[in-house]
């Protein structure tokens, strides 16, 4: 099993962007600018370079979409995907549908949640995994399954989730 | 001569370690010295052999399966590579009853080819369809797929032939075709399979549909939890522009034909076509009324073709041999083939393409070979986390729209997913009504507060509060749900709950004879 970090640009935990990061959101957002519905590659774009979309971008996307804050706002929440604060260095997704249920997919949401010390939606107080739910990752021919950044991981045992771990750590 | 051997690149056979396995013969075969040329093809689609390993022998493609990396050193002793026998061998691949028994259309070259060469989609019928098409007038096109008696292979199993005609005679400079590529639900990954093994397949149905209904632009909406489609696809989409079949002037003629991946952003509700539509134009992803249909004012109000990835993928066949060739296979109003996929727990699970007509009971067990830990199975949930539970006592049911929707039950998107005895139906329901509050986009009220308002009821049934009362209250919601939803995530959703609660009352902590009204 191997994977890779999940940003190119990895950022500290901080909530006031840099002026690097303002001229990137700005960059990305004229890139998108007679894209139709450009909303969603651009907040993919954004997230995909910064980690996450920052609610301080929502007023440059304004003036150059003319849009209101508010839809903006409304949009990135509506998305599980997006995120409004930076992750981990890895992101740990685990599967809860049905077929990963079936095969006892609660018992390494628990072992995660255990071994980690956080909950869904937290990161570890390093810094090194952020733990999110997932709706189907389409591995449901071997469940129960994760995703390891962008590595899908079938028949996960709670071993498989200890070479994770260690893994992410031998990555830093 | 050059020694050939396949190994998977599917990102199932991925998840089971394809690429450890991939590099580890790589070295091996270096460190031997043998001229090896490794293909990655894509998956056969028997999951439960991945990953599994193919020699080319005079004989036809030799099988290995499920290979590990610690397996690799002794297949090289055993001399796989020239077909020998190993403890792992499966003979030849074609041979293996499991896929022997199969009726493969849409998925003819799934797992046989490169998924991104074009000299091997154009070697095994690739294209065919399209160069068919392009002659045609497109009147003729949907004449053809009317024929086939093809129904959308997503769930709502609508014609696709009289979708098209609306398409065709809805009078627009501009129309699009839109590929729901949002595969959410749980049990599935026949769309990802074809995506990831056979794109060029997706690109020459959207490419038919086109000239069918005169669209020059598709966008195909892809789930973001499918990275490795996601590559697949827009590699796929670049060679197909430099070989002449999508861009301006397609093979030499005046149809042009633009195609797009967008990336969705983890949302069940997308997948809901008109959902799909305003998240596609950059907005919450919120259901549309119903008229006016996307057919007629669809993707920024023009008319629109949303069909999903299977759908599309099984043009390029109809095109090719004809409707009524494909309209031959299934059974009553269920025309042709569905990929089944088995999921959950069971032994043997995988991709099925089959003639509709089998049964659950022969595809649990013939195909399955019962649960994976050995206990009976308990019931079955089809058609993805809106369809109902069935129970053992249901499972001659065979695979048809019509007689699945007579026991209350969908086919949906050919997903089976198997349950054992230890499954607490209970919990499953409760799960549904979870899922539907995380997932509601919130239009409708009885979708956004009656799924939390669900999970509540069904805690105080099985707490054993007012049984009887709150079992009335649920089916009571139930009704709601059902009536009063725009679409099907807040319609469809009562149907796991209530079957659960009328097949499996005692996981509710209900004796049987109050649930029976």
């Amino acid at each position: 099993m191997t994977f890779r970090t999940n940003h190119s640009i990895y950022i500290e935990l901080t909530m006031t962007l840099t002026e690097i990061q303002i001229k990137k959101i700005e960059q990305l957002v004229s890139n998108f600018q007679d894209t139709p519905g450009a909303l969603l590659p651009l907040m993919h774009a954004i997230q995909d370079d910064l980690g996450y979309v920052p609610e301080d971008s929502y007023s440059i996307i304004s003036k150059a979409y003319n849009l209101s804050i508010a839809e903006i706002h409304g949009f990135v929440t509506f998305y599980h995907h997006f995120r409004t604060h930076p992750s981990g260095k890895n992101i740990l997704q685990v599967c809860r549908a049905e077929s990963c249920q079936a095969m006892g997919s609660e018992e390494i949401e628990l072992y995660c949640k255990d071994t980690l010390g956080i909950d869904y939606h937290e990161t570890t107080d390093d810094n090194l995994i952020t733990l999110e739910p997932i709706y189907c990752l389409g591995n449901c021919a071997c469940s129960p399954a994760v995703m390891i950044n962008d590595n899908v991981i079938g028949r996960v045992s709670k071993k498989k989730i200890d070479d994770i771990i260690r893994i992410a750590k031998e990555n830093l | 001569m050059t020694l050939k051997i396949y190994i998977p690149i599917d990102s199932t056979a991925l998840s089971l370690g394809a690429e450890e396995v991939y590099r580890a013969i790589l070295l091996e075969s270096k460190n031997r010295k043998l001229e090896i040329e490794i293909v990655r093809n894509g998956s056969r689609g028997l999951f439960f052999l991945e990953p599994l390993v193919e020699v080319e022998t005079n004989k036809g493609r030799m099988a290995y399966g499920p290979v590990d990396i610690s397996d690799v050193p002794s297949l090289f002793d055993s001399e796989f590579f020239l077909g020998r026998p190993h403890k792992l061998c499966l003979g030849l691949t074609d041979e293996i009853e499991w896929l022997k028994k199969q009726e493969r259309l849409t998925y003819a070259r799934v797992g046989i080819t490169d998924p991104l060469n074009i000299e091997d989609y154009e070697k095994y019928d690739g294209f065919k369809g399209l160069k068919n098409a392009i002659k045609l007038e497109p009147q003729l096109i949907v004449k053809e797929v009317t024929e086939s008696g093809l129904r959308g292979r997503g769930g709502a199993a609508f014609p696709t032939g009289i979708k098209w005609q609306t398409v065709l005679d809805a009078p627009s400079e501009k129309k699009y075709i839109v590929c729901n590529a949002d595969e959410g639900d749980s049990g599935t990954y026949s769309d990802r399979m074809i995506m990831e093994n056979d794109p060029f397949v997706l690109i020459e149905g959207m490419i038919i549909a086109g000239l069918a209904v005169g669209a020059d632009m598709g966008y195909i909406y892809l789930r973001s939890e499918y990275p490795h489609a996601l590559a697949v696809l827009n590699k796929a989409i670049n060679i197909a522009k430099e070989n002449n079949y999508l861009g301006n002037n397609i093979l030499g003629t005046d149809h042009n034909f633009e195609l797009e991946v967008t990336r969705a952003a983890g949302a069940y509700i997308c997948g809901e076509e008109t959902s799909l539509l305003e998240s596609l134009e950059g907005k919450r992803g919120m259901v549309r009324y119903k008229p006016p249909l996307p057919a007629i004012e669809g993707l920024y109000g023009k008319p629109t073709v949303v069909n999903n990835v299977i759908s599309l993928a099984t043009i390029p066949i109809i095109m090719d041999k004809g409707g009524s060739y494909y309209a031959d296979f299934g059974v009553g109003r269920s025309k042709g083939t569905l990929p089944i996929q088995l999921a959950g727990n069971l032994k043997n699970t995988g991709l099925i393409e089959k003639a509709f007509g089998i049964t659950l009971r022969e595809l649990l067990y013939d195909f399955g070979g019962g649960s994976a830990t050995g206990k009976s199975i308990k019931a079955v949930q089809v058609g993805g986390p809106l369809g109902a539970f069935i129970p053992e006592a249901q499972f001659d049911t065979p695979l048809d729209y019509e007689k699945f929707s007579e026991i209350k039950a969908v086919v949906g998107h050919g997903g089976i997913v198997a349950f054992d005895t230890t499954a607490d139906m209970s919990k499953l329901a409760r799960y549904s009504f979870e899922f539907c509050a995380i997932e509601s986009c919130g239009k409708c009220t009885p979708c956004r507060i009656g799924s939390t308002r669900g999970m509540e009821v069904i805690d105080k049934i099985k707490s054993g509060k007012d049984q009887e009362k709150n079992i009335k209250l649920l089916k009571d919601l139930g009704e709601t749900m059902v009536e009063g939803s725009l679409c099907a995530m807040g319609g469809m959703t009562p149907f796991p709950v209530i079957s659960a609660l009328n097949f499996f009352p005692e996981d509710f902590g209900v004796e049987k004879k109050e649930t029976s009204a």
